[in-house]
Protein backbone atom coordinates (compact mmCIF):
# COMPACT_ATOMS: atom_id res chain seq x y z
CA UNK A 1 0.00 0.00 0.00
CA UNK A 2 1.60 3.31 -0.92
CA UNK A 3 1.91 5.95 2.10
CA UNK A 4 2.67 9.84 0.25
CA UNK A 5 4.90 11.66 2.20
CA UNK A 6 7.09 14.82 2.53
CA UNK A 7 11.07 14.54 3.60
CA UNK A 8 12.50 17.51 4.57
CA UNK A 9 15.69 18.10 4.55
CA UNK A 10 17.08 20.46 7.35
CA UNK A 11 20.53 20.32 6.03
CA UNK A 12 19.84 22.28 3.32
CA UNK A 13 16.83 24.30 4.33
CA UNK A 14 17.40 27.59 4.82
CA UNK A 15 14.28 29.42 6.13
CA UNK A 16 12.80 31.23 3.17
CA UNK A 17 8.94 30.61 4.20
CA UNK A 18 8.99 29.91 0.41
CA UNK A 19 6.53 26.88 1.15
CA UNK A 20 4.70 28.55 3.90
CA UNK A 21 3.12 31.34 1.02
CA UNK A 22 3.43 28.85 -1.52
CA UNK A 23 1.32 26.61 0.50
CA UNK A 24 -1.12 29.19 1.98
CA UNK A 25 -1.38 30.45 -1.62
CA UNK A 26 -2.45 26.54 -3.59
CA UNK A 27 -5.01 25.94 -0.64
CA UNK A 28 -6.45 28.99 0.08
CA UNK A 29 -7.51 29.10 -3.57
CA UNK A 30 -8.78 25.88 -3.86
CA UNK A 31 -11.93 24.39 -3.89
CA UNK A 32 -12.15 23.53 -0.31
CA UNK A 33 -12.63 27.19 0.63
CA UNK A 34 -10.02 30.01 1.64
CA UNK A 35 -7.69 29.45 4.74
CA UNK A 36 -9.04 32.26 6.13
CA UNK A 37 -7.07 35.02 8.20
CA UNK A 38 -8.19 37.44 11.33
CA UNK A 39 -6.67 41.00 11.33
CA UNK A 40 -4.40 40.27 8.14
CA UNK A 41 -3.27 43.98 8.00
CA UNK A 42 -3.30 44.88 11.24
CA UNK A 43 -1.79 44.48 14.79
CA UNK A 44 -1.85 40.47 16.06
CA UNK A 45 -2.37 39.07 12.41
CA UNK A 46 -3.43 35.77 12.51
CA UNK A 47 -4.80 33.19 10.87
CA UNK A 48 -4.83 29.25 9.18
CA UNK A 49 -1.52 27.81 8.10
CA UNK A 50 -0.94 24.27 7.11
CA UNK A 51 2.46 24.86 7.10
CA UNK A 52 5.38 27.04 8.69
CA UNK A 53 9.11 27.42 8.69
CA UNK A 54 10.23 27.55 12.24
CA UNK A 55 14.06 28.36 13.37
CA UNK A 56 15.97 26.40 16.65
CA UNK A 57 19.50 27.77 17.70
CA UNK A 58 21.55 24.98 18.73
CA UNK A 59 24.83 25.24 20.64
CA UNK A 60 26.35 28.24 22.30
CA UNK A 61 27.63 31.17 20.68
CA UNK A 62 30.11 30.97 18.90
CA UNK A 63 29.41 27.30 18.58
CA UNK A 64 26.16 27.60 17.16
CA UNK A 65 24.07 26.05 14.47
CA UNK A 66 20.92 27.73 13.02
CA UNK A 67 18.07 24.82 12.30
CA UNK A 68 15.23 25.84 10.23
CA UNK A 69 11.89 23.64 10.96
CA UNK A 70 9.63 23.45 8.38
CA UNK A 71 6.42 22.08 10.50
CA UNK A 72 3.09 20.46 8.82
CA UNK A 73 1.32 17.48 9.27
CA UNK A 74 2.93 14.20 9.12
CA UNK A 75 0.26 12.11 7.88
CA UNK A 76 1.03 9.12 10.82
CA UNK A 77 0.56 5.57 9.65
CA UNK A 78 -1.16 5.35 13.29
CA UNK A 79 -3.23 8.70 13.13
CA UNK A 80 -4.17 9.11 16.54
CA UNK A 81 -6.33 11.98 15.55
CA UNK A 82 -8.22 10.03 13.60
CA UNK A 83 -9.89 7.68 16.42
CA UNK A 84 -10.80 10.54 18.46
CA UNK A 85 -12.90 12.43 15.58
CA UNK A 86 -16.67 11.80 16.94
CA UNK A 87 -17.82 12.24 13.16
CA UNK A 88 -15.84 10.80 10.74
CA UNK A 89 -14.63 13.80 9.10
CA UNK A 90 -11.27 12.53 10.29
CA UNK A 91 -9.93 9.93 8.00
CA UNK A 92 -6.86 8.08 6.62
CA UNK A 93 -7.46 7.57 3.29
CA UNK A 94 -6.46 3.75 2.90
CA UNK A 95 -5.17 3.85 -1.24
CA UNK A 96 -2.01 6.55 -0.70
CA UNK A 97 -1.90 7.05 3.46
CA UNK A 98 -3.24 10.90 3.46
CA UNK A 99 -5.01 12.28 6.20
CA UNK A 100 -7.80 14.27 5.88
CA UNK A 101 -10.86 16.23 7.31
CA UNK A 102 -13.99 16.15 5.33
CA UNK A 103 -14.90 19.68 6.15
CA UNK A 104 -18.52 19.67 5.40
CA UNK A 105 -18.89 16.33 8.19
CA UNK A 106 -16.28 18.81 10.80
CA UNK A 107 -18.44 19.79 13.76
CA UNK A 108 -15.49 21.79 14.92
CA UNK A 109 -15.10 20.56 18.42
CA UNK A 110 -11.01 20.57 18.34
CA UNK A 111 -11.07 17.23 20.12
CA UNK A 112 -8.46 16.08 17.00
CA UNK A 113 -6.50 18.67 17.57
CA UNK A 114 -5.78 17.58 21.23
CA UNK A 115 -4.90 14.26 20.05
CA UNK A 116 -2.35 15.60 17.93
CA UNK A 117 1.52 15.73 20.04
CA UNK A 118 2.72 18.12 17.16
CA UNK A 119 0.04 20.20 16.82
CA UNK A 120 -0.50 20.03 13.36
CA UNK A 121 -4.29 20.65 13.10
CA UNK A 122 -5.55 24.35 12.92
CA UNK A 123 -9.05 25.39 13.39
CA UNK A 124 -10.21 27.87 10.79
CA UNK A 125 -12.19 30.97 12.61
CA UNK A 126 -13.93 31.86 10.23
CA UNK A 127 -15.53 28.54 8.47
CA UNK A 128 -15.35 26.64 11.75
CA UNK A 129 -13.94 23.35 10.91
CA UNK A 130 -10.44 21.66 11.76
CA UNK A 131 -8.44 22.28 8.99
CA UNK A 132 -4.72 20.51 8.19
CA UNK A 133 -2.48 19.74 5.18
CA UNK A 134 -3.83 17.46 2.51
CA UNK A 135 -0.80 16.83 0.84
CA UNK A 136 -2.10 18.83 -1.70
CA UNK A 137 -4.33 15.96 -2.88
CA UNK A 138 -6.33 18.58 -5.37
CA UNK A 139 -2.66 19.10 -7.15
CA UNK A 140 -1.04 15.49 -7.14
CA UNK A 141 -4.11 14.33 -8.74
CA UNK A 142 -4.87 16.40 -11.33
CA UNK A 143 -4.36 15.11 -15.06
CA UNK A 144 -4.93 18.84 -16.27
CA UNK A 145 -1.63 19.33 -14.77
CA UNK A 146 2.31 18.40 -16.57
CA UNK A 147 3.47 15.21 -14.68
CA UNK A 148 6.23 16.72 -13.68
CA UNK A 149 4.05 19.51 -11.78
CA UNK A 150 1.74 16.80 -9.76
CA UNK A 151 3.88 17.48 -6.06
CA UNK A 152 2.44 19.28 -3.45
CA UNK A 153 2.53 23.58 -3.53
CA UNK A 154 5.14 23.46 -0.97
CA UNK A 155 7.89 21.05 -2.53
CA UNK A 156 7.31 22.81 -5.94
CA UNK A 157 8.28 26.69 -4.35
CA UNK A 158 11.51 25.00 -2.15
CA UNK A 159 14.39 26.48 -3.99
CA UNK A 160 16.77 24.42 -2.32
CA UNK A 161 15.37 21.05 -2.71
CA UNK A 162 14.57 20.54 0.81
CA UNK A 163 11.70 19.11 0.58
CA UNK A 164 11.03 15.74 -1.32
CA UNK A 165 7.42 14.12 -2.35
CA UNK A 166 7.26 10.25 -2.64
CA UNK A 167 6.10 6.94 -1.59
CA UNK A 168 7.68 5.89 1.60
CA UNK A 169 6.62 2.76 1.07
CA UNK A 170 8.51 1.73 -2.07
CA UNK A 171 11.78 0.48 -0.71
CA UNK A 172 13.35 1.51 -3.88
CA UNK A 173 11.38 5.36 -4.65
CA UNK A 174 13.99 8.36 -3.82
CA UNK A 175 12.62 9.15 -0.73
CA UNK A 176 13.20 5.89 0.92
CA UNK A 177 16.73 6.06 -0.74
CA UNK A 178 17.11 9.66 0.71
CA UNK A 179 15.70 7.87 4.53
CA UNK A 180 17.85 5.06 4.10
CA UNK A 181 21.39 6.61 2.94
CA UNK A 182 20.61 9.94 5.17
CA UNK A 183 19.63 8.29 8.32
CA UNK A 184 16.65 10.07 8.01
CA UNK A 185 14.40 10.23 11.10
CA UNK A 186 10.81 10.80 12.71
CA UNK A 187 9.58 13.26 14.99
CA UNK A 188 8.51 12.26 18.30
CA UNK A 189 9.24 8.40 18.19
CA UNK A 190 8.14 7.89 21.79
CA UNK A 191 4.63 8.25 21.25
CA UNK A 192 4.40 5.48 18.43
CA UNK A 193 2.25 7.63 16.17
CA UNK A 194 4.89 6.77 13.32
CA UNK A 195 4.57 9.42 10.86
CA UNK A 196 5.18 9.22 7.36
CA UNK A 197 6.75 12.95 6.62
CA UNK A 198 10.73 12.08 7.88
CA UNK A 199 13.12 15.05 8.48
CA UNK A 200 16.91 14.75 6.99
CA UNK A 201 19.65 15.47 9.89
CA UNK A 202 22.02 18.16 9.76
CA UNK A 203 25.20 16.17 8.39
CA UNK A 204 29.13 17.77 7.96
CA UNK A 205 29.98 18.40 4.84
CA UNK A 206 33.74 17.73 4.34
CA UNK A 207 35.61 18.53 1.32
CA UNK A 208 39.29 17.95 0.49
CA UNK A 209 40.80 20.24 -1.84
CA UNK A 210 44.35 18.52 -2.93
CA UNK A 211 47.47 21.09 -3.62
CA UNK A 212 47.64 20.26 -6.80
CA UNK A 213 43.96 21.48 -7.55
CA UNK A 214 44.91 24.96 -6.73
CA UNK A 215 46.35 25.48 -9.55
CA UNK A 216 45.24 24.96 -13.61
CA UNK A 217 47.35 21.78 -14.75
CA UNK A 218 45.89 23.04 -18.66
CA UNK A 219 47.65 26.88 -18.13
CA UNK A 220 50.06 27.16 -20.24
CA UNK A 221 51.28 30.48 -19.40
CA UNK A 222 51.64 28.85 -15.99
CA UNK A 223 49.84 32.24 -14.79
CA UNK A 224 46.90 32.92 -13.26
CA UNK A 225 44.01 35.28 -14.11
CA UNK A 226 42.77 36.33 -17.80
CA UNK A 227 44.81 35.91 -20.57
CA UNK A 228 46.79 39.09 -22.16
CA UNK A 229 44.25 40.55 -24.00
CA UNK A 230 45.18 40.07 -27.99
CA UNK A 231 45.50 42.77 -30.36
CA UNK A 232 42.22 44.33 -31.95
CA UNK A 233 42.83 43.20 -35.77
CA UNK A 234 43.75 39.83 -34.78
CA UNK A 235 41.92 37.25 -35.74
CA UNK A 236 40.94 34.56 -32.66
CA UNK A 237 39.05 30.62 -32.77
CA UNK A 238 38.00 31.15 -29.06
CA UNK A 239 35.61 34.13 -27.96
CA UNK A 240 38.35 35.50 -25.50
CA UNK A 241 37.07 39.26 -26.25
CA UNK A 242 33.69 38.50 -24.14
CA UNK A 243 36.23 37.25 -20.76
CA UNK A 244 37.50 41.21 -20.75
CA UNK B 1 -4.54 23.64 28.21
CA UNK B 2 -6.84 26.40 27.39
CA UNK B 3 -9.81 26.07 30.19
CA UNK B 4 -12.96 26.60 28.02
CA UNK B 5 -16.02 27.94 29.95
CA UNK B 6 -18.54 25.69 27.77
CA UNK B 7 -17.01 22.23 28.78
CA UNK B 8 -16.49 23.35 32.39
CA UNK B 9 -20.46 24.00 32.70
CA UNK B 10 -20.88 20.71 30.81
CA UNK B 11 -19.22 18.19 32.77
CA UNK B 12 -19.95 20.13 35.84
CA UNK B 13 -24.08 20.41 35.36
CA UNK B 14 -24.24 16.85 34.02
CA UNK B 15 -21.87 15.85 37.15
CA UNK B 16 -24.26 17.39 39.51
CA UNK B 17 -27.16 15.90 37.40
CA UNK B 18 -26.23 12.64 37.24
CA UNK B 19 -25.30 12.45 41.23
CA UNK B 20 -28.48 14.24 42.28
CA UNK B 21 -30.40 10.91 40.15
CA UNK B 22 -27.54 8.20 42.01
CA UNK B 23 -28.47 10.03 45.15
CA UNK B 24 -32.42 9.60 44.23
CA UNK B 25 -32.32 5.97 43.24
CA UNK B 26 -29.72 5.20 46.19
CA UNK B 27 -32.76 6.38 48.80
CA UNK B 28 -35.18 4.48 46.77
CA UNK B 29 -33.56 1.39 47.28
CA UNK B 30 -32.84 1.87 50.89
CA UNK B 31 -36.53 2.93 51.52
CA UNK B 32 -37.07 -0.29 49.50
CA UNK B 33 -34.87 -2.40 51.84
CA UNK B 34 -36.70 -0.59 55.08
CA UNK B 35 -33.59 1.15 56.16
CA UNK B 36 -34.83 4.72 54.94
CA UNK B 37 -38.43 5.82 55.29
CA UNK B 38 -40.40 6.02 52.05
CA UNK B 39 -40.68 8.91 50.27
CA UNK B 40 -43.60 10.52 48.14
CA UNK B 41 -43.44 9.52 44.38
CA UNK B 42 -44.57 12.78 43.09
CA UNK B 43 -43.02 15.48 45.30
CA UNK B 44 -39.71 13.92 46.13
CA UNK B 45 -38.89 11.06 43.12
CA UNK B 46 -40.70 12.66 40.30
CA UNK B 47 -39.35 16.62 41.08
CA UNK B 48 -35.67 15.15 42.10
CA UNK B 49 -35.58 13.75 38.54
CA UNK B 50 -37.32 16.82 36.43
CA UNK B 51 -34.45 18.57 38.60
CA UNK B 52 -31.62 16.09 37.58
CA UNK B 53 -32.94 16.16 34.15
CA UNK B 54 -32.95 20.02 34.19
CA UNK B 55 -29.22 20.22 35.00
CA UNK B 56 -28.35 17.84 32.21
CA UNK B 57 -30.43 19.96 29.70
CA UNK B 58 -28.79 22.84 30.85
CA UNK B 59 -25.05 21.11 30.97
CA UNK B 60 -25.82 20.18 26.91
CA UNK B 61 -26.88 23.09 26.08
CA UNK B 62 -23.61 24.93 27.59
CA UNK B 63 -21.77 22.20 25.33
CA UNK B 64 -23.48 23.49 22.17
CA UNK B 65 -21.15 26.36 22.38
CA UNK B 66 -17.90 24.79 22.53
CA UNK B 67 -18.59 23.62 18.52
CA UNK B 68 -17.84 25.25 15.79
CA UNK B 69 -20.45 23.85 13.74
CA UNK B 70 -23.50 23.09 16.30
CA UNK B 71 -26.41 22.32 13.85
CA UNK B 72 -24.05 19.70 12.31
CA UNK B 73 -23.66 18.24 15.93
CA UNK B 74 -26.00 15.36 15.07
CA UNK B 75 -22.91 13.70 13.10
CA UNK B 76 -21.06 13.16 16.29
CA UNK B 77 -22.79 10.27 17.52
CA UNK B 78 -21.43 8.28 14.49
CA UNK B 79 -18.12 6.95 15.59
CA UNK B 80 -18.55 5.82 18.80
CA UNK B 81 -16.76 2.49 17.85
CA UNK B 82 -13.74 4.54 18.26
CA UNK B 83 -14.36 7.72 19.60
CA UNK B 84 -15.17 8.65 23.45
CA UNK B 85 -16.79 11.86 22.89
CA UNK B 86 -18.80 10.31 20.35
CA UNK B 87 -20.13 7.66 23.04
CA UNK B 88 -21.00 9.99 25.09
CA UNK B 89 -23.28 11.78 22.33
CA UNK B 90 -24.90 8.79 22.41
CA UNK B 91 -25.00 8.13 25.97
CA UNK B 92 -25.90 11.60 27.67
CA UNK B 93 -29.35 11.69 25.68
CA UNK B 94 -30.23 7.92 27.03
CA UNK B 95 -29.26 8.83 30.64
CA UNK B 96 -31.76 11.92 30.05
CA UNK B 97 -34.13 9.85 28.57
CA UNK B 98 -33.92 6.78 31.28
CA UNK B 99 -34.60 9.70 34.02
CA UNK B 100 -37.41 11.34 32.45
CA UNK B 101 -38.96 8.01 32.13
CA UNK B 102 -37.52 7.44 35.76
CA UNK B 103 -39.51 10.35 37.05
CA UNK B 104 -42.47 10.07 34.65
CA UNK B 105 -42.89 6.41 36.40
CA UNK B 106 -43.23 8.29 39.58
CA UNK B 107 -45.16 10.96 38.94
CA UNK B 108 -48.13 8.90 37.03
CA UNK B 109 -48.21 6.30 39.91
CA UNK B 110 -47.01 3.22 37.38
CA UNK B 111 -45.34 1.51 40.44
CA UNK B 112 -47.05 -1.16 40.92
CA UNK B 113 -45.43 -4.35 41.68
CA UNK B 114 -44.93 -6.37 38.66
CA UNK B 115 -42.92 -9.49 39.99
CA UNK B 116 -42.03 -10.34 43.79
CA UNK B 117 -38.28 -11.67 44.56
CA UNK B 118 -37.16 -13.75 46.78
CA UNK B 119 -40.97 -13.61 48.11
CA UNK B 120 -40.51 -11.03 50.15
CA UNK B 121 -39.19 -8.24 47.87
CA UNK B 122 -41.58 -6.34 45.02
CA UNK B 123 -40.05 -5.09 42.41
CA UNK B 124 -42.14 -2.32 40.22
CA UNK B 125 -40.96 -0.84 37.23
CA UNK B 126 -39.84 2.66 38.87
CA UNK B 127 -37.00 0.19 40.08
CA UNK B 128 -35.88 -1.69 36.85
CA UNK B 129 -35.69 1.52 35.15
CA UNK B 130 -34.24 3.75 37.54
CA UNK B 131 -31.30 0.32 37.75
CA UNK B 132 -30.76 1.15 33.92
CA UNK B 133 -30.66 4.73 34.23
CA UNK B 134 -27.82 3.96 37.17
CA UNK B 135 -26.41 1.99 34.21
CA UNK B 136 -26.41 4.80 32.31
CA UNK B 137 -25.25 7.39 34.42
CA UNK B 138 -22.63 5.77 35.49
CA UNK B 139 -21.51 4.74 31.89
CA UNK B 140 -21.97 8.85 30.92
CA UNK B 141 -19.40 9.38 33.94
CA UNK B 142 -16.99 7.53 32.01
CA UNK B 143 -17.04 8.30 28.43
CA UNK B 144 -17.28 12.10 29.88
CA UNK B 145 -13.84 11.15 31.53
CA UNK B 146 -12.84 8.58 29.10
CA UNK B 147 -12.78 12.11 26.56
CA UNK B 148 -9.67 13.18 28.52
CA UNK B 149 -8.54 10.34 30.17
CA UNK B 150 -8.30 8.63 26.80
CA UNK B 151 -5.72 11.17 24.89
CA UNK B 152 -2.16 9.63 25.61
CA UNK B 153 -0.37 13.20 24.87
CA UNK B 154 -1.93 14.54 28.24
CA UNK B 155 0.00 12.75 30.41
CA UNK B 156 -2.19 14.82 33.62
CA UNK B 157 -5.52 13.58 32.03
CA UNK B 158 -4.33 9.60 30.67
CA UNK B 159 -5.00 8.18 33.95
CA UNK B 160 -7.69 5.83 35.97
CA UNK B 161 -7.88 8.87 38.00
CA UNK B 162 -9.61 11.42 35.75
CA UNK B 163 -12.40 8.46 35.44
CA UNK B 164 -12.45 8.55 39.43
CA UNK B 165 -12.44 12.04 40.04
CA UNK B 166 -15.09 12.86 37.47
CA UNK B 167 -17.42 9.96 39.05
CA UNK B 168 -16.69 10.78 42.29
CA UNK B 169 -17.14 14.73 42.04
CA UNK B 170 -20.21 14.60 40.15
CA UNK B 171 -21.46 12.16 43.07
CA UNK B 172 -20.40 14.15 45.90
CA UNK B 173 -22.17 17.26 44.40
CA UNK B 174 -25.00 16.02 43.43
CA UNK B 175 -25.86 14.34 47.21
CA UNK B 176 -25.11 17.71 48.26
CA UNK B 177 -28.03 19.20 46.23
CA UNK B 178 -30.41 16.37 47.39
CA UNK B 179 -29.50 17.48 50.84
CA UNK B 180 -30.75 20.84 49.52
CA UNK B 181 -33.92 18.72 47.87
CA UNK B 182 -34.76 17.01 50.56
CA UNK B 183 -35.05 19.91 52.98
CA UNK B 184 -36.65 22.26 50.31
CA UNK B 185 -39.35 19.27 49.88
CA UNK B 186 -39.30 18.65 53.81
CA UNK B 187 -38.33 14.98 53.09
CA UNK B 188 -36.79 12.96 56.59
CA UNK B 189 -34.03 11.67 54.74
CA UNK B 190 -31.76 14.68 55.28
CA UNK B 191 -29.21 12.91 57.54
CA UNK B 192 -28.60 9.97 55.04
CA UNK B 193 -28.15 12.80 52.07
CA UNK B 194 -25.78 14.69 54.24
CA UNK B 195 -23.66 10.94 55.37
CA UNK B 196 -23.16 9.80 51.78
CA UNK B 197 -22.29 13.69 50.33
CA UNK B 198 -19.66 14.46 53.38
CA UNK B 199 -18.73 10.63 52.67
CA UNK B 200 -18.24 11.36 48.58
CA UNK B 201 -16.60 14.59 49.17
CA UNK B 202 -14.20 13.08 51.29
CA UNK B 203 -13.23 10.13 49.03
CA UNK B 204 -12.96 12.71 45.88
CA UNK B 205 -10.78 15.23 48.08
CA UNK B 206 -8.68 11.72 48.56
CA UNK B 207 -8.58 10.92 44.77
CA UNK B 208 -8.16 14.63 43.59
CA UNK B 209 -5.15 15.55 46.11
CA UNK B 210 -3.37 12.08 44.73
CA UNK B 211 -4.06 13.41 41.10
CA UNK B 212 -2.46 17.42 42.07
CA UNK B 213 0.54 14.88 44.14
CA UNK B 214 1.10 12.55 40.70
CA UNK B 215 0.78 15.62 38.11
CA UNK B 216 3.06 17.40 40.56
CA UNK B 217 5.97 14.02 39.80
CA UNK B 218 5.00 13.53 36.17
CA UNK B 219 8.02 13.93 33.70
CA UNK B 220 7.14 15.18 30.44
CA UNK B 221 7.32 12.24 27.78
CA UNK B 222 8.91 14.53 24.74
CA UNK B 223 11.29 17.19 24.95
CA UNK B 224 12.55 19.35 22.48
CA UNK B 225 15.26 16.91 21.11
CA UNK B 226 12.79 14.46 20.25
CA UNK B 227 10.00 17.50 18.92
CA UNK B 228 13.15 18.36 16.14
CA UNK B 229 15.41 15.44 16.42
CA UNK B 230 18.83 17.17 17.56
CA UNK B 231 20.77 15.68 19.40
CA UNK B 232 22.15 18.46 21.39
CA UNK B 233 21.37 19.68 25.04
CA UNK B 234 21.32 23.50 24.09
CA UNK B 235 18.74 24.51 21.97
CA UNK B 236 16.75 27.58 21.96
CA UNK B 237 13.46 28.66 20.02
CA UNK B 238 14.28 31.84 17.54
CA UNK B 239 10.91 32.12 16.03
CA UNK B 240 7.81 29.88 15.71
CA UNK B 241 6.62 30.65 12.31
CA UNK B 242 3.56 33.71 13.27
CA UNK B 243 3.93 36.49 15.76
CA UNK B 244 0.81 36.99 16.40
CA UNK B 245 -0.24 33.87 17.91
CA UNK B 246 -1.84 30.89 15.64
CA UNK B 247 -4.49 28.16 17.18
CA UNK B 248 -1.39 26.31 18.43
CA UNK B 249 -1.01 28.91 20.91
CA UNK B 250 -5.08 30.14 21.89
CA UNK B 251 -5.83 25.97 22.33
CA UNK B 252 -3.02 24.54 23.72
CA UNK B 253 -2.00 27.28 26.57
CA UNK B 254 -3.68 29.02 29.36
CA UNK B 255 -2.01 31.94 29.71
CA UNK B 256 -2.14 32.33 32.93
CA UNK B 257 0.28 33.72 35.79
CA UNK B 258 1.75 30.35 38.37
CA UNK B 259 0.68 32.95 40.91
CA UNK B 260 -3.38 32.51 39.39
CA UNK B 261 -3.71 29.32 38.96
CA UNK B 262 -1.70 28.45 42.65
CA UNK B 263 -4.45 30.52 44.03
CA UNK B 264 -7.52 28.63 41.63
CA UNK B 265 -6.16 25.51 42.71
CA UNK B 266 -6.29 26.45 46.57
CA UNK B 267 -9.71 28.05 46.45
CA UNK B 268 -11.03 24.78 44.73
CA UNK B 269 -9.22 22.97 47.44
CA UNK B 270 -11.27 24.95 49.97
CA UNK B 271 -14.49 25.32 48.21
CA UNK B 272 -14.94 22.10 46.98
CA UNK B 273 -14.12 19.82 50.00
CA UNK B 274 -13.43 21.40 53.58
CA UNK B 275 -16.24 24.46 53.73
CA UNK B 276 -19.06 22.32 52.25
CA UNK B 277 -18.32 19.31 55.02
CA UNK B 278 -18.38 21.87 57.34
CA UNK B 279 -21.73 23.33 56.05
CA UNK B 280 -23.73 20.36 55.98
CA UNK B 281 -22.31 18.85 59.30
CA UNK B 282 -23.59 21.85 61.15
CA UNK B 283 -26.82 21.91 59.00
CA UNK B 284 -27.71 17.98 59.99
CA UNK B 285 -27.83 19.42 63.70
CA UNK B 286 -30.28 21.76 62.75
CA UNK B 287 -28.75 24.93 62.11
CA UNK B 288 -30.75 27.21 59.34
CA UNK B 289 -30.63 23.74 57.08
CA UNK B 290 -31.63 25.35 54.10
CA UNK B 291 -29.27 28.05 54.17
CA UNK B 292 -26.29 26.61 55.11
CA UNK B 293 -27.17 23.24 52.76
CA UNK B 294 -27.81 25.87 50.12
CA UNK B 295 -24.88 27.29 50.89
CA UNK B 296 -23.22 24.21 50.69
CA UNK B 297 -24.14 23.00 47.07
CA UNK B 298 -23.48 26.41 45.87
CA UNK B 299 -19.85 27.14 47.27
CA UNK B 300 -19.21 23.41 46.69
CA UNK B 301 -20.14 23.94 42.90
CA UNK B 302 -18.18 27.17 42.47
CA UNK B 303 -15.52 24.97 43.70
CA UNK B 304 -15.86 22.99 41.20
CA UNK B 305 -15.99 25.12 38.75
CA UNK B 306 -12.76 26.25 39.79
CA UNK B 307 -11.85 22.57 39.72
CA UNK B 308 -12.83 21.84 36.37
CA UNK B 309 -10.71 25.12 35.22
CA UNK B 310 -7.87 23.96 37.17
CA UNK B 311 -7.99 20.26 35.65
CA UNK B 312 -7.65 22.14 32.25
CA UNK B 313 -5.06 24.03 32.78
CA UNK B 314 -2.77 21.40 34.26
CA UNK B 315 -2.54 19.41 31.25
CA UNK B 316 0.69 20.03 29.57
CA UNK B 317 0.53 19.43 25.73
CA UNK B 318 3.47 18.04 24.05
CA UNK B 319 3.01 20.38 21.17
CA UNK B 320 3.34 23.49 23.30
CA UNK B 321 7.40 22.64 22.93
CA UNK B 322 7.15 23.98 19.44
CA UNK B 323 5.96 27.16 20.99
CA UNK B 324 8.33 28.28 23.31
CA UNK B 325 9.50 31.69 22.11
CA UNK B 326 7.85 34.07 19.27
CA UNK B 327 11.14 35.64 18.26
Amino acid sequence: MEQLALIIDLNVCVGCHACVTSCKEWNTSGWAGPMSDVNPYDANPTGTFFNRVQTFEVGTFPNTETVHFPKSCLHCEEPPCVPVCPTGASYKREADGIVLVDYDKCIGCKYCSWACPYGAREYDQRQKVMKKCTLCVDRIYDQTLPESERKPACVMACPTSARLFGDVHDPDSEVSKLIRENSGYQLMPEWGTNPSNHYLPRRKIHFKIHEDELQRVDNPLKKEGLLPEPPKDQQTLDDIYSSW
Amino acid sequence: MHPAFSVIFLTTLIGVGQGLFLALYTGQIYSIMKLLPAQNSQSFYAMGSLVALGLLVVGLFASFFHLGRPMRAWRSSSKWRTSWLSREVIILPTTMLLIALYGAIHHFGWTQPIFTLAKTQQIDLSLIIGAIATLSTLALFICTSMIYASVRFLQEWNNPLTVINYILLGAASGFTLAVVFSVIVEADVVGFYVLWAIILTIAAFITRATTLLRNRRLTPKSNLQTAIGMRHTIIAQKSQGAMGGSFNTREFFHHKSLAKLKFIKNTFLMLVFPIPILLLFIAVFGFYPLCLATAAFVIQYFGLIAERWYFFTEGRHPQNIYYQSVA
